[in-house]
Parts: C-alpha cells; sequence; structure tokens
C-alpha cells in the first residue's frame, strides 16, 4: 500500500466518521482528498471497492444505506459508537497483568494481534507497562504452519479439509472439519472440530497436519458447535494417564546411568549389588516407552525383571545393529 | 490474518495511524522516544507517520480541517484532532489474543497467586465490556505442566529465591551428558514453555545465562547470599523454542520410520523431507554425542542413522557392546 493510499484510507475514515448523513462513492470521490478527479469512472469505483475492503479488514463498521427512499444508489458513513472503543479505565494491576498477558505468546499471528490490541488500549489512554515482571513467565508458540490457516478457520466459522497423518502411522488420510477451537494443551496445540466424514467430533494435533489447509464452503457456516462445548476437556480426555505402574528391577553401571538412577529406589538388600554396579528399582508406565528410555544407556544397564521388558531392551539393540549392518546380526 | 508480509505491514501501519492520534491526545506533551517505544516503532518512523497525519483530516482541508501537532524540543502534542478522539474497536483476532492469554494466565495457579488472579479477572470483566465481545473466543490454552513431583518440590523454592534476590544452591541432572552436578546459580525468572516448566538463571559454573528444566532439578537450596547476576545477563529469545539448538557444533543426518517420527515433532529439525512408506529424512543438530546416542539406541533402528560417519560407529559400537553384555549375563 502507497503512503498517498494510506493518506487517502485516513481521510476517509474522518470523512465518514464526520457525516450523519449517508455519502454516495461519487459524493465521496469529490470530497475525501486522494481520489483522482479525471480518469475513467471504472478505475475509481475499482478503487473505491478495494479501499472499503482494506477498512473492513480492519475492523472498521462501514455501513451503507440511503438517506431517504427518493435516493437513487447507496452510501455509506461510520457510526461513531459502533467504531469506538468504549471507555476502558485499568487499575495498575489490572494493565500489568494486560502486558504480561500480551507476552505470552511465541507466535506471528498471535503476538501481532495481541500487540494490536495493546495499542488500542493505550490509545484509549491506558497505561501498560510491557516490563512487569511475574512470578512465572508463561509462552506459547505456535510455530506449526497449519496453525494460521485453522485459527482463522476457527474465527470465520469456515469448514477446512487437509492431509493428516494419525499417530505414527505413515497413511495420510484427507479430513473434511467444521472447526470448533484451537486449544492448546501441555504444550501442543490441537484442532477440536466436528469431522464430516466419520459425522463425529474429533481432535487433531495441528502438528500431524501434511500439507496445506484449503477452506471449504463459505465463512460463517459453521454451526454445528454444541453450545456447552468445552473444548479443553475435548483434548484432555483423549490421553489416559492413569495406566499402572509397574516395578521393574535394573542393574546399573557404578556412577553410570544418572538419569535412571534418580527416578529409582536403591535394593542394598539384593545379592545382585557389587563393585560394578548396583540393583535398583524403577517404576514403569509404558513397556514400550521405558525400553526405549533404557536401551539408550546400552551396556550401563541390564534389565532384570520382568523378562518382558529384558526382550523388548534387547531387541532395541538388535534392532540398531540391523539398521547399521543391513541384516541380521548376533542372536 | 493476512500471511504476504509486505501488504501485511501496510495494513498495520494503517491500524498504528488510527490509533495514533488518540493516543497522543491522552499524552500531551509526550516524548518522541517514549511513544515510539510505547508502539514500537522507531523515532523516525513515528515522525514519518506523523507527518502523514499531519496531511490528513476533514474535507475542505483547511486550516481548521486538517489534523494539528505541535513539536516543542522532542516532545508531541495534538491541537487539532479532526474527530479522530478514540482508538477503532478491538477486531476479533486482536481481542481473542488477548482474553485468551489472560484467561490461560488466571487459570493457571502455578502462574498467577490470588493478586494476580484477581487482576486477571477484573481486566478480563474490563477489557470484555469495552470491546463488547461475548461470543465464545475458539482459543483455549491451559499453560498447566504435566509436572513431575520434583518440579512442584523445586518451584516454591526458586520463586522465594526470586522475590528474596537470593542465590540458589542447585543438584541438576544434565539429560545432554547424563550428569548429576551441584552449582550455584542466580535466578533470573520461572518460565512455562511448551508444557514444561523452566528456570533462567546465571549460572556461576558456566558462567553463562542458563536454562534448567524444573523436574531435572533434584535439590534447591535458597542461600544466604544474595543473588548477583551481571547487569548484561541477557534473556533469552524463545521464539525457536527453549534450546538453541542452531548454534550446536554436530549435524546428524537420520531417516526415521514411522515410528521415530516423533523425534522431528519432539525436537527441531533443520531440513525434513518426506520419503515413501511414510520414512522422513530429516538432518538435526545436537551439542552432545553421548546424548545423541542414547537417544538413537533407543528407537531400535526405527532412527536410521545415514552420517556423520563417527556417529554410525559410536552407534554400532554401542549396540554390539550392549548385546555382548546380555550374552555374557
Amino acid at each position: 500500500m502507497s503512503t498517498v493510499r494510506t493518506e487517502r484510507l485516513v481521510n476517509l475514515v474522518l470523512c465518514l466518521l464526520s457525516t450523519r448523513q449517508y455519502l454516495t462513492a461519487e459524493k465521496i470521490r469529490t470530497l475525501v482528498a486522494g481520489y483522482p478527479d479525471g480518469g475513467g469512472d471504472d478505475a475509481f469505483f475499482r478503487m473505491f471497492e478495494r479501499d472499503k475492503a482494506e477498512l473492513r479488514d480492519l475492523g472498521v463498521p462501514l455501513e451503507s444505506g440511503r438517506n431517504s427512499s427518493f435516493d437513487t444508489t447507496e452510501g455509506y458513513r461510520i457510526a461513531r459508537r459502533d467504531y469506538e472503543l468504549g471507555d476502558i479505565d485499568l487499575e495498575p494491576d489490572e494493565a500489568a497483568a494486560v502486558g504480561l498477558a500480551a507476552r505470552l505468546w511465541d507466535s506471528p499471528d498471535l503476538t501481532g494481534a495481541a500487540h494490536g490490541a495493546l495499542m488500542k488500549l493505550r490509545a484509549a489512554g491506558v497505561e501498560v507497562d510491557q516490563n512487569v515482571q511475574a512470578p512465572v513467565e508463561p509462552r506459547v508458540r505456535a510455530a506449526d504452519p497449519a496453525f494460521a490457516p485453522l485459527l482463522a478457520a476457527v474465527q470465520n466459522k469456515q469448514a477446512v479439509t487437509f492431509d493428516y497423518r494419525k499417530g505414527t502411522q505413515h497413511e495420510v488420510g484427507t479430513r473434511v472439519v467444521e472447526p470448533w477451537g484451537v486449544v492448546s494443551w501441555r504444550g501442543r496445540w490441537y484442532l477440536v472440530g466436528f469431522d464430516r466424514d466419520r459425522q463425529a467430533p474429533r481432535c487433531f494435533r495441528v502438528s500431524r497436519v501434511v500439507g496445506a489447509v484449503r477452506t471449504v464452503g463459505r465463512a460463517g457456516q459453521v454451526d454445528s458447535r454444541p453450545p456447552d462445548l468445552d473444548l479443553m476437556t475435548m483434548v484432555s480426555r483423549n490421553g489416559d494417564w492413569s495406566r499402572p505402574e509397574i516395578p521393574a528391577l535394573l542393574w546399573v553401571a557404578k556412577d553410570r546411568s544418572n538419569g535412571l538412577r534418580r527416578h529409582a529406589t536403591a535394593r542394598p538388600d539384593h545379592p545382585g549389588n557389587s563393585a560394578d554396579g548396583d540393583i535398583i528399582e524403577i517404576e514403569i508406565y509404558s513397556p514400550e516407552s521405558a525400553a526405549s528410555w533404557i536401551a539408550g544407556f546400552g551396556q550401563d544397564v541390564r534389565v532384570l525383571e520382568p523378562e518382558a521388558l529384558r526382550k523388548t531392551v534387547h531387541e532395541r539393540f538388535q534392532g540398531v545393529l540391523e539398521s547399521i549392518l543391513g541384516e541380521e546380526p548376533l542372536r | 490474518m493476512n500471511r504476504n508480509p509486505t501488504r501485511e505491514t501496510s495494513t498495520e501501519r494503517l491500524s498504528r495511524l488510527l490509533s495514533l492520534v488518540p493516543y497522543l491526545l491522552a499524552r500531551p506533551g509526550i516524548l518522541v522516544t517514549e511513544a515510539a517505544e510505547d508502539l514500537r516503532i522507531t523515532p523516525a518512523q513515528l515522525r514519518k507517520d506523523l507527518e502523514l497525519l499531519w496531511m490528513c483530516g476533514l474535507p475542505g482541508y483547511g486550516p481548521g480541517d486538517l489534523i494539528d501537532l505541535s513539536f516543542e524540543e522532542d516532545t508531541i502534542t495534538v491541537s487539532h484532532d479532526a474527530g479522530m478522539r478514540r482508538p477503532l474497536r478491538l477486531t476479533g483476532a486482536e481481542a481473542t489474543a488477548l482474553l485468551v492469554a489472560l484467561r490461560a494466565i488466571g487459570d493457571t495457579p502455578t502462574v498467577a497467586d490470588p493478586q494476580l488472579r484477581s487482576a486477571v479477572d477484573r481486566a478480563v470483566a474490563k477489557i470484555e465490556s469495552a470491546v463488547g465481545q461475548a461470543q465464545p473466543a475458539g482459543v483455549v490454552v491451559g499453560l498447566a505442566a504435566r509436572e513431575s513431583a520434583r518440579a512442584e518440590a523445586a518451584r516454591p523454592i526458586l520463586q522465594e529465591a526470586i522475590t528474596r534476590h537470593r542465590a540458589v544452591g542447585l543438584r541438576y541432572y544434565t539429560a545432554s551428558r547424563d550428569e548429576i552436578t551441584e552449582r550455584v546459580i542466580d535466578p533470573l525468572r520461572l518460565l512455562i514453555m511448551d508444557g514444561r516448566s523452566y528456570l533462567e538463571a546465571w549460572c556461576r559454573r558456566a558462567e553463562d545465562v542458563r536454562m534448567f528444566r524444573l523436574d531435572r532439578v533434584d535439590r534447591a537450596e535458597v542461600l544466604d547470599e544474595p543473588a548477583d547476576p551481571p547487569a548484561d545477563a541477557a534473556r533469552s529469545d524463545f521464539s525457536d523454542g527453549v534450546w538453541r539448538q542452531d548454534d550446536a557444533p554436530h549435524t546428524a543426518t537420520l531417516m526415521l520410520r514411522p515410528d521415530a517420527r516423533w523425534i522431528a515433532e519432539y525436537y527441531p529439525v533443520q531440513e525434513s523431507a518426506e520419503l515413501a512408506h511414510g520414512c522422513l529424512r530429516v538432518t538435526m543438530k545436537y551439542w552432545d554425542p553421548s546424548w545423541m546416542v542414547r537417544l538413537l539406541l533407543g528407537q531400535g533402528g526405527e532412527a536410521v542413522v545415514e552420517g556423520p560417519p563417527e556417529l554410525v560407529t559410536r552407534l554400532r559400537d554401542r549396540a554390539l557392546a550392549a548385546l555382548q553384555a546380555d550374552q555374557d549375563l
């Protein structure tokens, strides 16, 4: 946008704010500085259409209507009460909370929007100190490429379609979703919405969206969101964190495997203790993820019990060798 | 939300220009530098904005119609506002970004003590009523981390040290080297990032600013001596995550089979290329080779290391030794 156009748009806002009458495009052309007198009508109307779109993008409430039933064409005005931010007066501690909130986002879209909000609050006379110390400084990132289009779809109430990889399976399926919201839970973003093919509410991990997000249908068409929907509960109940713990008995080499030791209890009574290593007990939740963790320490750890865990760890080592040597090594 | 950066800036500029007159109106005689800092622009940009506004006004565009600003020394005062007395309402996206962030803070007891929570609640109510937005936002952020008992135990101690400006004795597990060390740190601040709690502190051992994960703190003790971080101890920029992986000295090339794809979601990767059968080839930077070997050993061949050669050799030797040890048992 050129400086000339920016200047014209400011003039247009000032003019439409100051009038109670609806002003037709032709009238605006003669009144507002920056519209060319000469040139064809087509060029002017195209320019005016772009200007209106720009103002609506900014959130300027442009009203259109006729001053009387005798008018043949519609005119425009901006109602001051719809345009202006209402009175707001924040106490210092409230303004400090706002400053902290504006620092929450580490995401191009949300950071920009939060700063836009802050600028308007300041313009309304609120003093916001951006450097207030908080006991804990929270940060939320949203770096996935799919995040911005999904957020926009939620805000525009517009259905979307995208390719999605489910869990660790490698098939990618195409989904059509009526988006209800985006949720950040335990450091990850999820899209919650109605999956049209499955005819049921679903949660999607935003990082597993493959490629572009495309909109389906027009904005404002998604009305399937239940009124009492609790987005956070939809996401958090998907994970089952209440799995039982199983004790595992390990031998760990002296002074090694500190990452395991700090989660373990010593078993000084066990006959396996020696000068070379110690016997420890550790609570595990999932044998698969525990095996990955334990196998990482290599020969510095050996699993004594349970047998299934010992076997899984052993298979990890074999798998690593196969991937390097390309054959079936030691049995 | 506009993804086109050149147009975005111009739209942002228009939005700022519409806020500028009311902003200055509320602060007669404000310093140019102070206003520029508030608006996150340079003083030079602010002067350009003001020059533009000076040309704007109401039809007629005579002396009484144009926006008028007076400069005195380095201060600005609006002498005629041409009817632009209040800022434009917040857009839905702006209100959402601010209100969701406020609610996220207010709803997290580890972030908001009762005073902050009360301030948040009052701010939300006032902003909602000024904005006139009642519809559900469609964005929810849960900041609460799934904290271990260790993190829960460490937090109040570290918080106390920060409030009282005291140094802290820390017993800390360094995952990259699988080491537990004792050190004295000067705490700077507590953070929650990506669902985990961290302490940012000046580490007297490393003589540098370091991030400590709270669930890796095995013991924390508030010391009698005052915290004394160097005045220039820089606060980190976290837009690329907590760990500055870009500076790491080593780079591995990995072929991730489907079961190991989580690595590319969990750790920052440099390059990433989709392969057949749901595999992914990535390059990944790392600080400590022993850490990378531990990560890969645990993947059981689902993450195939393609280079560098010394990493392949080291991983092979570790796996062979482990199998050997198993057979000797």
